[in-house]
């Protein structure tokens, strides 16, 4: 099992990790020169200012029509993404993984503020499952592969959470909330998760035409 | 819920279209559309959606039919060009009619869901390149098709031969002339300072707007002219139709009369889909980032004239009225503060709708809906419940209303719901409105 472990923790990591980096820089790079090639008629109309205007309207919670129109949805969209990154990058045990497989150090999370922040974060997938079960004009558009990304995300979250609190062999938890982590990461480029490199890009242009050509909000 | 297979309409042009279909010439032209004409926009917009269902809310149809989810634009997308991206086109025939009952008369590329999306998916523009795809499959409604026909074969939309339009002009010349006999209405003047071009409707159907416009440019003393030849129609039903390369023709057409003619601007009548096409889509397939020749709204142009004084009104439009944002002008061109300014000058009072500026709904004729002609009508009055509520609720009998489509879809709603309520064009109130100095 130990091995199992050192493995996963180890040379895995890596792989997961240079899976991410390559694999986002081919996707960003290939749609942009997609982008070059077949867009320029709205390339021509990209402009920093309106971008920089639409994502920080958009990263304003209940500061749009959209966030306004599901409550809910809007409070669980914020906790979740607000979540996900504090826990990432500043749990305790991810600050000493950092610190040794990079050297880098810095603040972290007390264990029991990472530990409520994990519940808010599988709250807020849950109210992304039952909306996609429950809510009609959610349900009738939902795939496989709406699925398949929100299982990739709670899971590293539902894995570390019983690890944390000791329910299960601990290191078998351990082992499985890593590769849970893994698997999340390589795949972020290859799934809907996609939209964590793209999101940005299409808000700039929605937020650059709308400013630029149409000249009026998009929010 | 329901579904798209459980409202299909009949319609000879779709009909027809989908007969000579064979599964390989879908395959085919999906892919050529999908790899040569549509990039990385369609594609992200594809891949990042988060079929979230927040955009839902957006769309006068959904609202309209009680929460139906296959009205949603996300339903739209991912039920029409989506599925066609996903399956590379390997679709039968069938399927193929229902997305373009969708993409053509389902949504009126209205662009109000853009205000929902967190990501910026943009469904207006996911809906034209479906119809493209449409268009070269040749499934179009018939209705929409005979017009985009007519731009093709005439340059106009209404199959208005050339001595036909130099005739209409002369004749409300002529006419206008019993109330101001020095009126003229200068055909091809070189270097004039103004341009002014209509819809091909105008001298088709309401001839009297092109009366009231000269009448307005006379008492203002404005230095205008109207090309005799083709160009003169500014509308586009083949930008609506997937058509693009006659978009392209179209517009080159509208901005080469008017550089021909040396003019300083060009002013445009009271429609909005004609203002889309030259500065988001005709533009853009021509290679153009900005208009070759300056090109205002007639908004705009009434704005200036007001504020200039060159127009005095003579006594206010009595009793309250409402403004309908066409969404061209408005969501495309940022036009809801003239548009105000200038009704306030005229009229007494406004009660607002809600919500309106960028934020109102379509009037549901848009983006070439109204023009897939009659078998369409009921998805157009059916499908804006919302704004007969909308209307409703002011409880005011004149809508002031600058754009034609807005005038067509407003007209039938008003009628369907019997709310007794009349729109109008700002030019034709100016034209009553306005001082009429004796002996011009
Ligand atoms: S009609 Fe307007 S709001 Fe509805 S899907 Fe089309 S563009 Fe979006
Ligand atoms: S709001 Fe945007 S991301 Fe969400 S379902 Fe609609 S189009 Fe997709
Ligand atoms: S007809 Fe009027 S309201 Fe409807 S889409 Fe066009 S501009 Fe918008």
């Amino acid at each position: 099992m130990i091995e199992i472990y050192t493995f996963v923790s180890g040379p895995l990591a890596w792989v997961a990790w240079s899976i991410f980096v390559f694999g986002s820089i081919y996707r960003l790079v290939s749609m942009y020169n997609l982008a070059k090639a077949k867009d320029s008629s709205s390339l021509a109309y990209m402009s920093l200012p309106y971008s920089l205007r639409s994502i920080f309207h958009w990263l304003v919670p209940f500061g749009t029509l959209g966030w306004k129109s599901d409550p809910l949805m809007t409070v669980a969209t914020f906790a979740f993404h607000i979540g996900f990154f504090l826990v990432a990058i500043f749990l305790g045990a991810h600050v000493v993984f950092w610190d040794t497989a990079f050297g880098i150090s810095w603040w972290s999370l007390s264990d029991t503020t990472g530990d409520i922040i994990s519940f808010v974060v599988i709250g807020a997938c849950v109210v992304f499952a039952v909306r996609r079960l429950t809510l009609p004009h959610v349900r009738n558009v939902t795939r496989g592969k709406d699925w398949f990304a929100l299982l990739l995300v709670a899971l590293p979250f539902v894995t570390g959470v019983l690890a944390y609190h000791q329910i299960g062999p601990s290191l078998l938890m351990t082992t499985l909330h890593i590769l849970a982590g893994e698997l999340l990461i390589a795949l972020i480029p290859f799934t809907r998760l996609s939209h964590a490199l793209f999101a940005v890009f299409t808000r700039s242009y929605m937020g650059s035409e709308f400013g630029g050509v149409r000249r009026v909000r998009d929010w | 819920m329901s579904q798209i297979a459980d409202r299909l309409i009949d319609d000879p042009g779709l009909a027809a279209g989908v007969a000579q279909l064979t599964p390989e010439r879908i395959e085919e032209v999906v892919n050529r559309v999908l790899k040569g004409e549509t990039g990385a926009k369609l594609k992200a917009y594809q891949e990042t959606c988060m079929r979230c269902g927040l955009c839902a809310q957006a769309c006068h149809y959904y609202v309209s039919h009680d929460g139906d989810p296959s009205y949603s634009p996300v339903s739209k997308t991912t039920e029409t060009i989506y599925e066609l991206m996903n399956k590379k086109g390997r679709v039968e025939p069938s399927r193929i009619y229902e997305m373009a009952q969708i993409a053509y008369t389902e949504c009126n590329l209205c662009k109000r869901c853009a205000h929902y999306c967190p990501i910026g998916i943009d469904t207006g523009y996911a809906m034209s390149m479906m119809r493209r795809i449409c268009y070269l499959l040749d499934v179009v409604p018939q209705y929409i098709r005979d017009t985009s026909h007519s731009h093709a074969a005439t340059m106009n939309q209404m199959w208005v031969k050339d001595d036909e339009w130099i005739d209409s002009l002369q004749w409300q010349e002529d006419e206008a002339r019993d109330e101001f006999p020095d009126l003229r209405i200068p055909l091809d003047k070189e270097g004039a300072e103004i341009y002014y071009s209509v819809i091909g409707p105008e001298p088709k159907f309401r001839t009297q707007l092109i009366y009231q416009a000269a009448a307005i440019m006379h008492v203002a003393g404005v230095d205008f002219t109207m090309p005799s030849t083709p160009g003169w129609d500014n509308s586009d039903m083949s930008m609506f139709v997937g058509d693009f390369e006659n978009m392209g023709r179209l517009k080159r057409a509208h901005f080469e009369s008017a550089q021909k003619l040396r003019v300083k601007k060009i002013v445009m009548g009271e429609c909005g889909h004609a203002f889309r096409s030259i500065y988001d889509m005709g533009n853009r397939w021509l290679g153009y980032a900005d208009m070759p020749v300056p090109v205002v709204h007639a908004v705009e142009f009434f704005w200036e004239l007001l504020t200039e004084g060159k127009i005095k009104i003579a006594k206010k439009l009595e009793g309250p009225v409402t403004i309908q944002d066409p969404c061209n002008i408005i969501r495309g061109r940022g036009l809801m503060d003239k548009l105000r300014e200038v009704t306030s000058m005229l009229c007494e009072q406004t009660v607002e709708m809600i919500p309106n500026r960028e934020h109102n709904y379509c009037c549901c004729a848009g983006g070439g809906v109204i023009n897939c002609g009659p078998p369409f009508k009921n998805v157009r009055t059916k499908g804006n419940k919302a704004k007969a509520d909308q209307l409703a609720k002011t409880g005011v009998h004149t809508i002031i209303c600058p754009c034609h489509n807005c005038h067509g879809g407003l007209e039938d709603i008003i009628g369907y719901y019997e709310l007794g309520m009349h729109p109008r064009f700002l030019g034709d109130i100016i034209y009553e409105i306005m001082e009429k100095p004796e002996g011009l």
